[in-house]
């Protein structure tokens, strides 16, 4: 098999599970380690360099990062990122020194934003200290896009909102609040350089079934409602809610109604209980609040009297699978269920569009009605447009629309200095060894079975009396360094030395998981098969290295590895050594041209 | 030596035995060797051998002298019974462990300072008189814990560290073993343990004296390029006579082998060792043509491996002394203590 290509940024990147997985790729166990040691603005830092809002998405976060975290392939449960993020976020100093300072001299070229969501922030904040004029409108008053209409106050209140899209904006960039972009042309014919499209997914959608026009002012749609909610313009509804769909909008939905009058609040979905849309935490969350969830239930038609909603009419269905597992809800052949309610809270999906963008602006839109655009530059067909966020690709969460305004802060500082979008810049990569001693380490590598610690949160009772009453109540210092310590420092990376092996076995023998094998050569699927244990996970790369005495190869799982540095600690040649791998992803600046 | 305890954790796959147990059940503290000291591997190796053959470490008793190599039953089989003994002096304590409890399986771990220098006479005794032991000498040509001072296995012309020649002819354990009856000799090497998993087990499963003479390179005193017992100069110089497969009961032999006769073993426990020949005339059952190949091969500076000799039918010290069959601490105490009527009987036998 060809040896594997160290020096090639992908490869250590790749072991670092949970960076790896973070769309903005945040250098995690970094962070975890600061954290431990209490360094929390440092750890604050590195976080807002790579993912703009720490305190927002360290509450709110969907974790990408957490299924792919290897304490779940070795132990159980992912180390809590997330969670450990907000430490950061909560008991940092004030970092507002540390913060890029306003251009103190504009280069002369001007980016409309359009939305002030996580997207059109994240650009913004790239660009403007680089001296671009940062644009950004809005129809609402206030900046955060969903994160301030749609996220509830009791999972996100609104003082770290305003504290990091203050953090932003304070970077000189000009925002236009309460106003509302109704035309591509205008705004294109305002002559700026660059237009960033980052106005969401706004559009929920509606169910169309029996009995909806007749009942039509106790049925919300879920999107629309929580925005009302969070505006304060609803401050309370039935005393029966029925809530129907299984995304997380749903989970905020019946959440916020247990806060604003409901008693009897329940969830309704299509599909069955494992299958649903929501995060597990927020299934969790929803339980611990009472809110019983039904599923394999379609609705069938809203029952009304007197111009009034009575309740709603399920069909009851059962999750069949066809020869290539695909799954198809049919008929289960049971009598029909109805549930009596006050008001039903419709949360069954979200759209994209673009009412404002006419199609003849040069802008290629899919029979789908969105937007043609490239998927790594997300430039649109008008190469002075660009799409950001929910707006690219569909809706998706925070860390991916912060991603997505990287990457097109990049484009667009490359497009306004004449370069080739298409050509990307490599990470910034550092490869340094932790060995301090014979037997020290940098790093604490003493690695131990250590379940998941939990974070505390309110009293039910108080939660549910406040809707701004935030309802986890974060890791105080001793759980957040108890949890920070589950960490194994993944980007502490093995790294081997052909020339210096003897091939005396000392890192086979003292191995915990049976990483290490030295044995002949062969194609990857063969040589997966015959190591010290098969490595069947074939998401998980082989390391393996030529250039021994015997004619050997050195093949390495990276699986489960621990990471615990026992075989450079057993290696009398120092053949084996524990480097920490660092990875920034470049961003606009001098630095991507 | 490391100061890091081996976490806890294994790998998802780590596969269990007949008596349920994981190879790392078979695992004691922490080595405080040398970083790749060969010994740990044999360590490593006599773990693997255990686990493969599921055998309750309860069972078995370890017993050492004195040195790097008789420091490491501190290291493997946690669970077993261990008598770290005095230098020299494992095989003694051995045998009378052995003569005591009959029932218990003997590992006599030891080097080649310890069996061939101070204990050259109770190694002899105890191959003469086939105690029933594996007898593992971890063989690295030097006194390794006392520094690196040539032992008595070092061959006459290699170089210390510091470059001083080696004056003394070398003493061949495997070919006194063979000369003082051993029944089952075989040498292997720490850095093979393809080869040496299996010997270790077919040595268990033996019913006589079974010496193994591991080559065992010292990492910090015998690992240069003038030594004869560094990983390099083995690596150079092995000549396996042939690999060794276990079979136990009833196992179907499901084995493939490369090209090379094989021939099977049938051990008086019914173990089944399946050897293919990688030298043609090499018959592992010819104790003088073992005996004559080896001296030739030494010769010409070769270094022979494998299972060199074996008598699947030997019988042991038990079987030539007619003991009694019972452990003593099973025998109450009249039979222990017969009394003076008993002792009479046996004195008037005497006269
Ligand atoms: C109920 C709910 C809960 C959610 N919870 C989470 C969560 O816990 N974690 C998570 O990661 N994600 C969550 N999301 C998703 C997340 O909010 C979005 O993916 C994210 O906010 C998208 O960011 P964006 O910048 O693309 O756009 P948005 O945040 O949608 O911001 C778009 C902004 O553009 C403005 N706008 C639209 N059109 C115009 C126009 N023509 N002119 C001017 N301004 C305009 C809008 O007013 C809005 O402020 C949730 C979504 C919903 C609906
Ligand atoms: C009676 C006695 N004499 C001498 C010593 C000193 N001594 C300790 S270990 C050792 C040699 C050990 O050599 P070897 O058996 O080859 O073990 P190694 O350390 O090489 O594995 C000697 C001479 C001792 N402990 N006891
Ligand atoms: S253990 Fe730590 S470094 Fe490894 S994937 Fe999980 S959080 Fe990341
Ligand atoms: S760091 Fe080394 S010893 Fe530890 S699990 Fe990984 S490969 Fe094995
Ligand atoms: S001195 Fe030699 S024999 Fe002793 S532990 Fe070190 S390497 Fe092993
Ligand atoms: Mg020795």
């Amino acid at each position: 098999m060809t040896p594997t290509d160290i020096a090639a940024p992908d490869y250590f990147h790749k072991v670092v599970d949970c960076q790896w997985a973070c769309p903005a790729h945040t250098p995690v166990p970094e962070y975890i380690r600061l954290i431990a040691a209490g360094r929390y603005s440092d750890a604050y830092m590195i976080n807002w360099r790579s993912n703009v809002f720490p305190g927002i998405l360290g509450r709110t976060c969907d974790r990408p990062c957490e299924p792919a975290c290897r304490r779940v392939r070795v132990e159980e449960e992912a180390v809590a990122i997330c969670r450990l993020k907000r430490v950061a976020a909560d008991y940092k100093d004030d970092i507002k020194g540390r913060l890029p300072k306003p251009a103190a001299v504009k280069n002369g070229k001007r980016v409309a934003l359009v939305g002030a969501g996580p997207a059109s922030l994240t650009v913004a904040r790239d660009l403007a200290p680089l001296g671009y004029t940062c644009v950004v409108f809005d129809g609402d008053t206030r900046a955060g896009g969903m994160m301030r209409t749609q996220i509830p106050k009791f999972r996100l209140p609104d003082s770290v909102i305003d504290e990091e899209t203050g953090y932003v904006l304070d970077l000189g960039v000009e925002f236009r609040s309460g106003s509302r972009v109704d035309s591509m042309k205008a705004l294109l014919a305002e002559g700026f350089d660059a237009v960033v499209v980052g106005c969401g997914a706004p559009r929920g959608r509606d169910l169309d079934i029996p009995g909806r026009r007749e009942a039509a002012d106790n049925i919300h749609i879920g999107i629309e409602w929580l925005a009302s909610v969070s505006f304060n313009h609803v401050e309370r509804i039935g005393r029966r809610v029925i809530v129907l769909g299984g995304g997380n909008t749903a989970m905020d939905c019946c959440r916020s109604a247990r806060r604003l009058g409901g008693e009897d609040v329940k969830v309704v979905v299509r599909s069955g209980f494992e299958e649903m849309k929501a995060s597990p935490w927020e299934k969790e969350d929803a339980a611990r609040e009472g809110i019983p969830i039904h599923n394999f239930l379609v609705p069938k038609e809203f029952t009304h009297a007197g111009g009034k909603l009575t309740g709603v009419t399920f069909e009851k269905v059962k999750a069949e699978y066809d020869a290539k597992g695909r799954r198809k809800l049919v008929p289960a052949g049971e009598p029909d269920v109805h549930f009596e309610c006050d008001d039903v809270l419709v949360a069954v999906g979200q759209e994209n569009a673009f009412p404002w963008i006419e199609r003849d602006t040069g802008i290629a839109f899919d029979a789908h009605g969105m937007p043609v655009i490239d998927k790594v530059t997300l430039q649109s067909t008008n190469p002075k447009v660009f799409f950001a966020g929910d707006a690219a690709f569909g809706p998706k969460n925070i860390i991916w629309a912060v991603a997505h305004g990287h990457e097109a802060a990049v484009s667009i500082d490359k497009w306004l200095h004449n370069e080739d979008v298409a050509h990307r810049p490599q990470p910034a990569v550092t490869l340094v060894s932790q060995k301090m001693g014979i037997h020290e380490w940098s790093y604490k590598n003493e690695v131990m079975p250590d379940e998941r610690y939990a974070v505390p949160h309110r009293d039910n009772a108080a939660a549910l009396a406040d809707i701004a009453a935030e309802v986890e109540l974060g890791f105080d210092a001793k759980l957040a360094l108890a949890e920070a310590g589950r960490c194994l420092n993944c980007d502490v990376q093995t790294v081997f030395s052909a020339p210096l092996c003897i091939e005396c076995d000392a890192c086979v023998d003292v191995c915990p998981m049976d990483c290490i094998t030295f044995t002949q050569d062969g194609e990857e699927a063969d040589l997966r098969q015959r190591l010290r244990a098969p490595a069947t996970n074939l998401a998980q790369d082989l390391y393996v290295a030529d250039g021994l005495k015997t004619g050997r190869v050195m093949a390495k799982d990276e699986d489960v590895c621990l990471h615990c540095g026992l075989c450079a600690e057993r290696c009398p040649t120092g053949a084996w050594d524990m480097n920490k791998f660092y990875l920034e992803v470049a961003q606009a600046g001098p630095a991507c041209r | 030596m490391t100061y890091l305890a081996k976490p806890k954790f294994h790998h998802p796959s780590l596969p269990k035995n007949a008596i349920g147990f994981t190879r790392r059940d078979y695992e004691a503290s922490t080595s405080t060797l040398c970083a790749g000291c060969g010994h740990d591997s044999i360590s490593a190796a006599i773990i693997e051998a255990c686990f493969e053959l599921a055998i309750e470490p309860h069972r078995v008793a370890k017993i050492s002298g004195i040195g790097c190599s008789s420091k490491t039953p501190d290291y493997f089989l946690g669970a077993s019974h261990g008598f770290n003994s005095v230098h020299g002096r494992m095989p003694s304590v051995l045998t009378g462990a052995n003569l005591a409890n009959r029932d218990l399986i003997y590992l006599g771990v030891s080097g080649d300072g310890d069996s061939a220098s101070i204990g050259l006479g109770q190694f002899a005794h105890s191959m003469r008189r086939g105690v029933n032991m594996t007898y593992i000498v971890e063989n690295n040509g030097v006194y390794g814990l006392t520094k690196g001072q040539f032992s008595a296995t070092a061959d006459r012309g290699s170089k210390s560290k510091k470059g001083v020649v080696n004056t003394d002819n070398a003493i061949d354990l495997v070919a006194m073993a063979l000369q003082l009856g051993a029944s089952f000799v075989a040498r292997s090497f720490s850095g093979d343990k393809g080869q040496l998993v299996p010997i270790i087990k077919a040595a268990i499963e033996h019913g006589g004296a079974a010496l193994i003479d591991v080559i065992s390179p010292c990492i910090a005193f015998n690992n240069h390029p003038g030594s004869t017992k560094s990983l390099d100069y083995v690596r150079a110089h092995n000549e396996a006579v042939n690999r060794l497969d276990v079979l136990l009961g009833r196992e179907p032999i499901t084995v493939d082998y490369a090209p090379g006769e094989v021939v099977s073993v049938t051990q008086h426990d019914g173990s089944v060792l399946r050897l293919r020949k990688l030298n043609d005339d090499y018959d592992p059952r010819d104790r003088l043509a073992a005996m004559d190949f080896l001296q030739q091969q030494a010769a010409e500076g070769q270094i022979v491996t494998g299972l060199l000799f074996i008598d699947p039918d030997a019988e042991d010290l038990h079987a030539n002394l007619n003991t009694v069959r019972a452990p003593l601490n099973q025998l109450g105490d009249a039979a222990l203590c017969p009394g003076s009527a008993a002792l009479d009987k046996i004195n008037a036998s005497l006269r």
